[in-house]
């Protein structure tokens, strides 16, 4: 398609103000209107699928009624999160979501951390690669073929459960066992997620400058000194990002994981947040009040990154944004 | 000749491959052995469960019903789980849903990412910073579950197609991945292809996409990944049994225990069940195992891309 509006702005002229910004609301709307048009499908998209949504959570406020819709609902003010506040198996999920991921924090996050520095250690580019390859491939694995994975192994009949049992330690099912739970649910992310999560400590690693390294190795530095006090060190900005956002999402504890395996376990162990709003919400039709329960935990998470970014920034790190 | 020149190139691709730097010390032969044991258990922690799984789908009855579980080797190794699976049931339907969306998904998310991409990747267009707020602004909060459920029921998808594509159709991070990429190429082919007449769609599809290969397999993939392991929707939007995708079948069989029964499986006689299951988990694997070694090359490269302009 030929654009007549644009040769002006097609030629370099050092004299003229620049001609993409005295154009008027017309002019520039007739000129970037392809670009314009390509975009309309995406923010349609996004208003509709993200945007909408958003403006729904005022159902937590509402008594609705599908029926209704939330244009016809009653008004009921805070009564939902009233409601809510009162309900014992809101706090066991609560308590749930805290517990797992506070282990999830504790053991998981580092995994990554070290899986980047064991990488990192390889000499042999080609190890590096192979090993590379072999651990980012779980990250694209569903949670339903991972679960799968670890219940033939764990589970009833699993190989690891029957060669523990046949030596007299009886573990039983492991994948049943709601005392074992937050472990089986971090190991199951670790195998899934470490790899994946080494990527961005491998290139944050990637990017320390050689030359610390050899003077330090001058200094008489061994490797694990040299590793605490220039590995650690060069990659503590990505450390503490992520730190942050894994702060936001405190309350947002691996929702389709959790529900592949609530049934084994039972609600009292397994209930967290999301699956809590999933089941008094869609399954058993109480809107008002998992919704919310959603809308609390979207706030704290949202205050948390906020709070958590002020005090990186306080602390004189970079965090996730300025 | 050839009996020289090999040795020699190994001998030379070895010694570049472990090219240590003067200062470092060589390794001690204990902390040698203790890498080679965490690369081995690397190497069986994630190989170890596809075996096994591949294992008991080739595994008779009579072979695991003497093992009591699963078989890592079969002895006389039987394609028949297979051949029920595939056999026109319940699985094979699913099969060819979770084919359908995936393909279908796949397309319609990169031609709207790309799309979006474009249209905001151009320095000066009207509206653009606002354009692009809206999309990084989806990084702030997530909507939940119950609200994004009323949308998709207002729209009428539930039960439909749709609903496993719709609502997971645009990620904003792979947006802005790709609008990054887009960035980088040289304003110079703009201007040049621009005083040839050319329009922004002729500039798209004849320079920027063809130089932009990689970073589309990419996020293609992503796409296609998140398709194919989509369960979550799924489970949430289409209560028809016969739209289900193969994860929810896998999940019903394998982690739920449900009985298979040979004739929703469309077959007369039935292979041992732990046969059937983990051939089914094969089934719902092998996309992804077979497409990744093609991509892993570029995929580091697009995710740091992401992470830095992001």
């Amino acid at each position: 398609m030929p654009r007549p509006a644009d040769p002006p702005a097609a030629r370099p002229d050092r004299d003229a103000p620049d001609p993409r910004r005295k154009a008027t609301v017309r002019q520039r709307l007739r000129r970037d209107r392809t670009l314009l048009l390509l975009c309309v499908p995406g923010i349609v998209y996004f208003a509709v699928f993200f945007y909408l949504p958003l403006t729904g959570n005022v159902t937590a406020f509402q008594d609705y009624q599908p029926y209704l819709g939330f244009m016809h609902s009653v008004w009921v003010g805070l009564d939902n999160f009233q409601a809510l506040v009162q309900e014992p198996e809101f706090w066991t999920a609560v308590w749930n979501t805290l517990q797992i991921s506070a282990v999830q924090l504790l053991l998981y996050f580092p995994a990554p951390i070290l899986l980047a520095l064991f990488l990192n250690s390889l000499i042999s580019t080609r190890t590096r690669r192979l090993m590379q390859t072999i651990v980012y491939l779980p990250h694209f694995l569903s949670w339903v073929v991972v679960v799968s994975f670890f219940q033939q192994i764990f589970g009833g009949v699993g190989t690891v459960s029957s060669l523990l049992n046949d030596h007299g330690l009886h573990v039983g099912n492991i994948m049943n066992n709601p005392d074992t739970f937050m472990l089986l649910l971090t190991s199951e992310s670790i195998w899934k997620d470490a790899g994946w999560g080494a990527i961005i400590f491998l290139a944050a690693m990637a990017s320390i400058d050689q030359g610390l390294y050899e003077s330090a190795a001058m200094d008489g530095a061994g490797w694990l000194r040299r590793m605490w006090h220039v590995t650690l060190p060069g990659i503590r900005p990505v450390m503490i990002m992520l730190l942050i956002l894994r702060l936001g999402d405190i309350l947002s504890v691996g929702f389709e994981q959790v529900l592949l395996q609530r049934d084994m376990v039972g609600a009292d162990a397994s209930e967290v947040l999301d699956t809590y709003v999933y089941f008094h919400g869609v399954v058993d039709g109480d809107w008002g009040m998992s919704t919310a329960a959603g809308l609390m935990k979207g706030v704290i998470g949202f205050v948390l990154i906020v709070a958590a970014n002020k005090v990186a920034h306080r602390l004189g790190e970079q965090g996730v944004y300025q | 000749m050839s009996t020289v020149s090999a040795p020699q190139f190994l001998r030379r691709r070895a010694r570049r491959d472990t090219a240590r730097p003067a200062w470092m010390e060589p390794p001690s032969p204990a902390g040698q052995a203790l890498k080679l044991v965490v690369i081995l258990g690397m190497i069986v922690a994630v190989g170890y469960p596809f075996l096994l799984a591949i294992g008991t789908s080739l595994s008779t009855k009579a072979e695991l019903a003497a093992n009591g579980g699963y078989v890592l080797f079969p002895q006389h190794p039987t394609l028949e789980a297979y051949r029920v699976v595939l056999a026109g049931g319940v699985v094979t339907r699913a099969a060819t849903v979770s084919v359908g969306v995936t393909l279908v998904g796949t397309a319609l998310s990169l031609l709207c990412t790309v799309c979006l991409a474009y249209g905001l990747s151009r320095p000066g267009t009207f509206a653009g910073k606002p354009l692009l707020l809206v999309v990084v602004g989806t990084f702030l909060f997530t909507p939940g579950v119950i609200p994004n459920y009323l949308v998709v029921q207002e729209l009428g998808l539930i039960d439909s197609y749709g609903a496993m594509v719709l609502p997971i159709m645009l990620n904003a991070f792979n947006v802005i991945v790709v609008r990054a990429f887009f960035q980088g190429i040289p304003d110079e082919l703009h201007e040049a292809a621009r005083l040839d007449g050319a329009g922004e769609l002729t500039i798209l599809c004849r320079i920027v996409l063809p130089l932009s290969k990689a970073v589309i397999a990419v996020v293609g993939m992503f796409y296609a990944v998140t398709y194919w392991n989509s369960f979550f929707n799924a489970m949430l939007y289409i209560n028809d049994s016969n739209k289900l995708p193969l994860q929810v079948i896998l999940r019903s069989y394998v982690i739920q225990g449900d009985t298979f029964n040979a004739k929703a499986l469309g077959v007369s006689v039935l292979p041992a069940t732990t046969a059937l299951s983990m051939a089914v988990l094969i089934l719902a694997v092998l996309p992804i195992v077979a497409v990744y070694p093609f991509l892993q090359k570029y995929f580091v490269k697009g995710v740091l891309t992401g992470a830095v302009k992001a």
